[in-house]
């Protein structure tokens, strides 16, 4: 399909039927019942899945393949951002002129940024690029945000104001982002029973854009490009001594996952037309190796993955204080509830961190593979057990082709 | 006029003289040899030939094109390639792709940003690897990971990856280093039928006689940073000056 072999094919199809009907399957408890506050299925929370999917897709491509750490691919997350809101100000709310500039940005600053930090590699590069990142976020934050020359609008975050020229705006255009008239936040909602799903215009963009992004980032992890890249990570003396350049390649993969990221900042604006300096900040590029790692650097779905349950655990787990909890556990004895409560504290509401330090520590150190070894060595085990139950007699033939609940590795 | 031609290579680190007016002619399709006692200076020359050193005098030229200044990838497109002493392979990746990836460079030069083709949709590289890998007795092993070869396999890989170029010519710097006596004679049966099959000329820097007598049809022998003698390997035998090089070394 598509010139995918049979098994990225499935995979691909597999994001693909996850992302359309991501809003069924993210609202798995009715809106009135106590487990309700687990549903991710609204369109903010839906709309970061898939953003910064784009993001650690992008991001995989350089770390995954080439090894190569950047520490500072925020700084495109945030070029993207501006870029985009600078174009609704300056043509209007239509975000496709905003992405494509968010794009075509992004990469420039990856060239400049890449041709300097790619003299280095190892720590010094990841360094660099941290440098690189730390003096772009200091420039938005306040070099660029004076009044002589206001680029980012500094604390207060680039925005749209009523004065701005917005030349292409017309009567009867939404007054937010839209997709030639369509507004990024028109929401349908759909109401079966006690569930409620809402279907999001700037959702489903996001998501069209993110299946784009994970099929072009199949075919470079199939290209002889991606073996190349592969090849640098693995052994840049004997690729030299092979007749290759492993400059150019390194460059090459640098300035598209930083494309990446800046595709991810713009869809960020084109769902919510603000940019702010913090999108720039080191914890935004740190962020996006976690994601990565926690997934998986170096396969397909492992930095989705780990997208979707960082944003998971920063946007749902954040929300649960201490009176849910007391909610939760009022079942028990008040001495006990409280000393449960007392335990569990630190690890939900603000010390959500926590937890995904913890839960990063136990993937490094048992799954090195991330989620998607997790989900591989669960599927052996499954097939493994298949096999026993049917004594062993018969092989675990058919078991390959139906049962492998775990996600395929690349 | 040889293949390679060194005119008064010297190479200094320091107050060290590595080489001192070095002077050699590699010949088309022959087995060169160049030996000499620890600490002779082959590799610094060999280094010299491939990019990671510039001598600080005189002229390296292959086929009468100069090749100081080039980079390693510049020169291995001109035609050199070059076997280390331990084995430099793609560890991460499967043998196949290993015997891939300089098909790739060969076919396309030292960068080609073509990212929308699929590795294994080029019928005639996939073919390429395979008979290269079989014609060095790996094709059964084209799956598994290269890191998880055993030492003399990885040497076959290397060997595989540098002649699946088809190089004018190949570089070895030490090839039987460190392997026990069968995977000597191993890789020398290999290197002699390479040398019969392809038009592939062949410098070799080796510690080990047996090898260099079984394969060389010129010998260069080297003793603190320059040539004593060139000649074929019957007259180098029973040279006095190569004995007395090989003696003083063992003396001292």
């Amino acid at each position: 399909m598509l010139g995918l072999k049979h098994k990225d094919a499935t995979l691909f199809l597999i994001v693909a039927a996850l992302a359309v009907f991501a809003p069924f399957f993210m609202n798995p408890f009715p809106t009135d019942s106590g487990l309700a506050q687990f549903n991710a299925g609204y369109p903010d929370l839906m709309q970061k899945f898939v953003i910064f999917g784009v993001f650690a897709i992008g991001f995989n491509i350089l770390f995954g393949l080439t090894g190569y750490l950047s520490f500072g691919h925020a700084a495109f997350l945030g070029v993207g951002s501006y870029s985009c809101v600078w174009m609704f100000k300056l043509l209007g709310y239509n975000v496709i002129p905003g992405i494509l500039l968010s794009v075509a940005v992004s990469a420039v600053f990856a060239l400049l940024i890449g041709i300097i930090s790619l003299r280095r590699s190892g720590i010094y590069f990841s360094i660099l690029t941290l440098a690189f990142a730390q003096m772009s976020f200091a420039l938005a934050y306040s070099v660029l945000s004076n009044p002589a020359f206001n680029l980012t609008n500094g604390e207060t975050g680039l925005q749209v104001y009523s004065s701005d020229p917005q030349i292409f705006h017309r009567e009867g255009l939404p007054d937010l982002p839209h997709l030639f008239g369509l507004s990024m936040r028109a929401t349908s909602t759909l109401d079966v029973g006690p569930w409620s799903f809402q279907f999001n215009a700037g959702y489903y963009l996001c998501a069209i854009i993110m299946l784009a992004s994970f099929y072009l980032a199949i075919r470079i992890f199939r290209s002889p490009f991606g073996m190349m890249l592969r090849a640098v990570k693995s052994n840049q003396q004997r690729m030299n001594y092979t007749g290759l350049n492993s400059k150019p390649y390194t460059l090459a993969a640098f300035v598209i996952s930083g494309m990446y990221a800046g595709l991810a900042g713009g869809l960020l604006s084109a769902v919510d037309p603000l940019a702010g300096a913090e999108r720039m900040q080191w914890t935004a590029s740190g962020e996006v190796v976690l994601m990565t790692i926690l997934g998986g650097a170096g396969t397909l779905i492992g930095p989705i993955l780990g997208a979707g349950l960082i944003k998971y655990f920063e946007n749902i787990f954040s929300k649960i204080n201490d009176a849910v909890l007391h909610q939760w556990f009022a079942l028990l004895p008040d001495g006990l509830e409280n000393a449960v409560v007392a335990v569990i504290h630190p690890f939900v509401g603000k010390g959500w961190h926590l937890t995904l330090g913890l839960l990063f520590m136990i993937v490094v150190i048992f799954l090195p593979g991330g989620l998607v070894e997790g989900g591989q060595r669960l599927g052996r085990a499954l097939m493994a057990a298949r096999a026993r139950l049917r004594g062993g007699g018969r092989e675990a033939k058919s078991g390959a082709a139906d049962g492998q609940p775990g996600t395929p590795a690349e | 006029m040889g293949i390679l031609e060194v005119k008064g290579v010297g190479k200094r680190f320091g107050g060290l003289k590595a080489l001192d007016n070095v002077n050699l002619s590699v010949r088309e399709n022959t087995v060169h040899a160049i030996i000499g006692p620890n600490g002779a200076g082959k590799s610094t020359l060999l280094n010299c030939l491939v990019g990671k050193l510039i001598p600080d005098t005189g002229s390296v030229t292959f086929q009468g094109e100069s090749v100081l200044g080039r980079k390693p990838h510049e020169i291995n497109q001109m035609g050199i390639s070059r076997v280390f002493q331990t084995p430099e392979i793609f560890g991460d990746l499967t043998v196949m792709e290993n015997v891939m990836i300089p098909c790739y460079a060969k076919r396309d030069g030292s960068f080609r940003l073509h990212a929308v083709e699929d590795v294994w949709s080029e019928s005639d590289i996939v073919e390429k690897a395979e008979a290269l890998l079989r014609d060095v007795g790996m094709l059964e092993k084209r799956d598994s990971h290269a890191a998880s070869l055993s030492r003399g396999d990885k040497r076959r890989l290397e060997m595989a990856m540098c002649l699946v170029q088809e190089p004018k010519l190949l570089l070895l710097d030490e090839p039987t280093a460190g392997m026990a006596r069968a995977d000597t004679n191993n890789t020398i049966e290999l290197l002699k039928t390479i040398n019969a099959k392809r038009d592939i000329t062949m410098a070799i820097i080796e510690h080990d006689m047996h090898v260099v007598f079984s394969l060389a049809e010129r010998i260069t022998v080297l003793a603190q940073g320059t040539p004593l003698v060139e000649d074929t390997p019957e007259k180098i035998k029973g040279h006095p000056k190569v004995q007395e090089a090989y003696l003083g070394q063992a003396h001292a």
